[in-house]
C-alpha cells in the first residue's frame, strides 16, 4: 500500500471516528467483563483478563440459539424470495409490454409512501385469519417481496441494453431463460442491493415480530433481546453478550462486503 | 456500463408471421405470470389493510368483540386527548432536532472525510457502522451506558468530578438523550449519501471557481451546496420520514416513559391497539400521522420541482 502523507485533518477525524466507535468498542468490552466488575461501583472501564461467563450464560440458555435461527431462517428466507420475486417483476415491469402493467407498477410504487403504523393493525388481523399468527409464516409472508425491490431491479433492467438479450430471443428462448441465462449474471449490484437491504429490515425489525409473535420459542433475536433484559437486569455481561451476538452477523457482513453494502446504501439514496 | 440503446418498446419482431403474434399475445400471460407474487402480496398487505384501516378508525373496535361504527367520534376524541397532544409535540421535538443535526454534521463529516489521506478508509468504517446496528441493540446497549447505577456514562461522570445523571430515568433528558442515540446511529447514513453524492460534484466547476478567487467557503456555497440540492432535499425527505416513525428505540430504553415523556406517536399507536386494546382510536392516530406524512411529502416534492425549474 501506497503511504499517503500526513495531514492535519487527523486531529480533526481520529476523534470522530472514535466518538462513534467508542459505544460498539463499549459493548464488546461489557461483554467479557465478569459481573464483579460491573456491579461494582463506580464500574470497571477495563476487565481484569477475558471471561466469556455471559457468553456461556447466554448460550447455555435453550432459547437463546433458537432466536438465532429463527431470526437467521426469517432473513434468509425474505432474502431470496426479494431477490426471486423481485427480479421476475421487475424484468416483467422492464422488458414485457402486458395490459395494466403501468397502472399496477403506479399501484405498488405508491404504496411505498404507506406508513407500516397504518397497516400494522389490519396485517395482524389478516395473518390471524391465515393461522399464521406465532408462527414464523407472520413474520416471512409479509416481508417475501417488497415494492422496493421490483423497483430496485426494474431500474437495473431498464438501464441494461437491449441487444445483449435480443440475439436470444430471435433464437426462440423464453423470457424465463433469458431472465435467468442473460440478464441475471449481469444483475450483480441489483442483486446485491436487494438483498443488503432485506437483510438489514428483517434482520433487525422489532416492531412486526412484536405484534406477530407471543411464545418465546418462536421470537426472533431482536425480541428476545428486549424480554432479556429485563429479565437478567442483573446479569449485565449475559445481556451485552447477547448483544454482540445480535449485531454481529450484520456488522461482519458489513466488514466483509463493505464497498458493495456502501454503494449499495448510497445508491438507494440517490434515487429516491 | 454500456450506454442504452434507442430501442423504446418490446422487441422489434416481425409482425406478419403468426409466430409473431402468437408470440405477442402469450407476452402478456408471461408478463402476469412474472408480476403476479409480488402485486399479490405487496397490493394485498398494502392495499386491503390502509382500506380496512380506514373502516376501524371510524369504529370502537377491541379486535375481539364485535365492532360499533361511532363516525368521527375517535379523531374528535384524539383532538381532546391530552396525551395524543404531548405525543404529537414529543415526536415533533423529536424530529426538529433530529433531522437538522444529522444532515447538518453528515454534509461536515462527509466533505471531511472527502479527501485521500491514510486511514480514511477505517475512518469512513467508523462513522457509517452504528447504523447497521439495530434499534433493538441500540437501545439494549445505551441502556446499559447510561444505567445510573452500573453505567458506564456515570462512571466517567464521577472520574471528572460532575454529580451523576438520571439518564432514562430523568423526564427532563429521556427525549433528547434518544436524539443523541439517533444521532450517534443515523448520521453515518447522511455522510454516506453525501459522500456519494460528492463524487457527482463537477471538478471544473470548483476549479473555476478557484481560479475566480473563491476561497474554500465560497467554493462550499457557490458550487458544492448548490450540485447537492437534491442529495439534501432526499435527506431532509428520508430523515423526516424515519424521525416520524421512530418506535423501536422508544420501545427497547423507555416504553414511552418516564412520566410519558418519551411518548411519540407510533408509541401511542401501538399502545392502544395492543396494550389498551383500542384499536379504532389506534387506528385514527395511525390515520392522522399517514396524512401529515403525506403532506410532509407532498410539500417537499412541490418544493423539489420548483428548485429543479429554477
Amino acid at each position: 500500500m501506497k503511504r499517503l502523507p500526513f495531514s492535519g485533518w487527523h486531529f480533526v477525524l481520529a476523534p470522530l471516528a472514535l466518538l462513534f466507535a467508542l459505544p460498539l468498542v463499549w459493548l464488546l468490552v461489557s461483554s467479557v467483563m465478569s459481573n464483579a466488575e460491573i456491579n461494582r461501583f463506580p464500574p470497571a472501564l477495563w476487565p481484569h483478563g477475558i471471561k466469556f461467563d455471559g457468553y456461556r450464560y447466554v448460550l447455555g440458555n435453550a432459547l437463546f440459539p433458537r432466536w438465532f435461527l429463527n431470526s437467521f431462517i426469517v432473513s434468509a428466507v425474505a432474502v431470496t424470495a426479494n431477490l426471486v420475486l423481485g427480479s421476475l417483476g421487475g424484468y416483467a415491469f422492464a422488458r414485457i409490454r402486458f395490459t395494466g402493467s403501468k397502472l399496477v407498477l403506479g399501484l405498488m410504487l405508491a404504496t411505498m409512501v404507506i406508513p407500516f403504523q397504518l397497516t400494522m393493525i389490519p396485517t395482524f388481523l389478516v395473518m390471524k385469519q391465515l393461522g399464521l399468527i406465532d408462527t414464523l409464516g407472520a413474520l416471512i409472508v409479509p416481508s417475501l417481496v417488497t415494492p422496493l425491490s421490483v423497483f430496485l431491479f426494474r431500474q437495473f433492467f431498464v438501464s441494461l441494453p437491449r441487444e445483449l438479450e435480443e440475439a436470444a430471443w430471435i433464437d426462440g428462448c423464453g423470457r424465463l431463460r433469458i431472465l435467468v441465462s442473460i440478464v441475471l449474471p449481469l444483475a450483480r449490484p441489483a442483486l446485491s442491493t436487494v438483498a443488503v437491504l432485506t437483510f438489514l429490515a428483517t434482520w433487525n425489525d422489532l416492531t412486526w415480530p412484536l405484534i406477530a409473535i407471543n411464545t418465546d420459542s418462536t421470537y426472533t433475536l431482536q425480541l428476545g433481546l428486549t424480554t432479556f433484559q429485563g429479565q437478567h437486569h442483573t446479569q449485565w455481561s449475559a445481556v451485552m453478550a447477547g448483544n454482540v451476538i445480535t449485531v454481529l452477523p450484520v456488522l461482519l457482513g458489513f466488514l466483509l462486503a463493505q464497498k458493495a453494502f456502501i454503494r449499495s446504501l448510497a445508491s438507494t439514496g440517490l434515487k429516491g | 456500463m454500456a450506454s442504452h440503446g434507442g430501442v423504446v418498446g418490446t422487441f422489434t419482431v416481425d409482425p406478419r408471421s403468426r409466430a409473431a403474434k402468437r408470440r405477442v399475445r402469450g407476452e402478456s400471460a408471461t408478463g402476469w405470470a412474472f408480476v403476479s407474487p409480488s402485486v399479490v402480496i405487496i397490493l394485498g398487505l398494502s392495499v386491503v389493510p390502509v382500506l380496512w384501516s380506514l373502516l376501524f378508525s371510524f369504529q370502537v373496535n377491541d379486535l375481539v368483540s364485535p365492532s360499533q361504527w361511532v363516525g368521527l367520534a375517535n379523531y374528535k376524541a384524539l383532538l381532546k386527548d391530552p396525551t395524543f397532544g404531548s405525543a404529537v409535540s414529543h415526536t415533533l421535538v423529536y424530529t426538529a432536532l433530529y433531522v437538522p443535526l444529522s444532515v447538518v454534521a453528515g454534509l461536515a463529516i462527509a466533505i471531511a472525510l472527502d479527501r485521500t489521506i491514510a486511514l480514511i478508509g477505517l475512518y469512513r468504517t467508523l462513522v457509517f457502522v452504528p447504523f447497521v446496528v439495530s434499534a433493538a441493540a441500540q437501545g439494549v446497549l445505551f441502556s446499559f451506558v447510561l444505567d445510573p447505577e452500573f453505567g458506564v456514562a456515570n462512571s466517567l461522570l464521577h472520574k471528572v468530578g460532575l454529580p451523576a445523571q438520571g439518564f432514562f430515568s430523568d423526564p427532563g433528558q429521556a427525549l433528547y438523550l434518544l436524539v443523541a442515540i439517533s444521532l450517534w446511529s443515523g448520521t453515518g447514513f447522511c455522510v454516506i449519501v453525501y459522500l456519494a453524492g460528492l463524487q457527482g460534484v463537477s471538478s471544473e466547476l470548483v476549479e473555476a471557481a478557484r481560479i475566480d478567487g473563491a476561497g474554500r467557503w465560497g467554493v462550499l456555497r457557490h458550487v458544492t451546496l448548490p450540485a447537492l440540492t437534491p442529495v439534501t432535499v432526499f435527506l431532509l425527505l428520508f430523515q423526516t420520514i424515519n424521525a416520524l416513525q421512530v418506535f423501536d428505540l422508544v420501545f427497547v430504553t423507555t416504553k414511552g416513559g418516564p412520566l410519558g415523556s418519551t411518548t411519540v406517536i407510533v408509541y401511542f399507536i401501538w399502545e392502544k391497539a395492543f396494550k389498551t386494546f383500542t384499536a379504532g382510536y389506534s387506528a385514527a392516530a395511525a390515520y392522522t400521522l399517514a396524512i401529515a406524512l403525506l403532506v410532509i411529502g407532498v410539500a417537499l416534492q412541490v418544493y423539489r420541482r420548483r428548485v429543479a425549474a429554477r
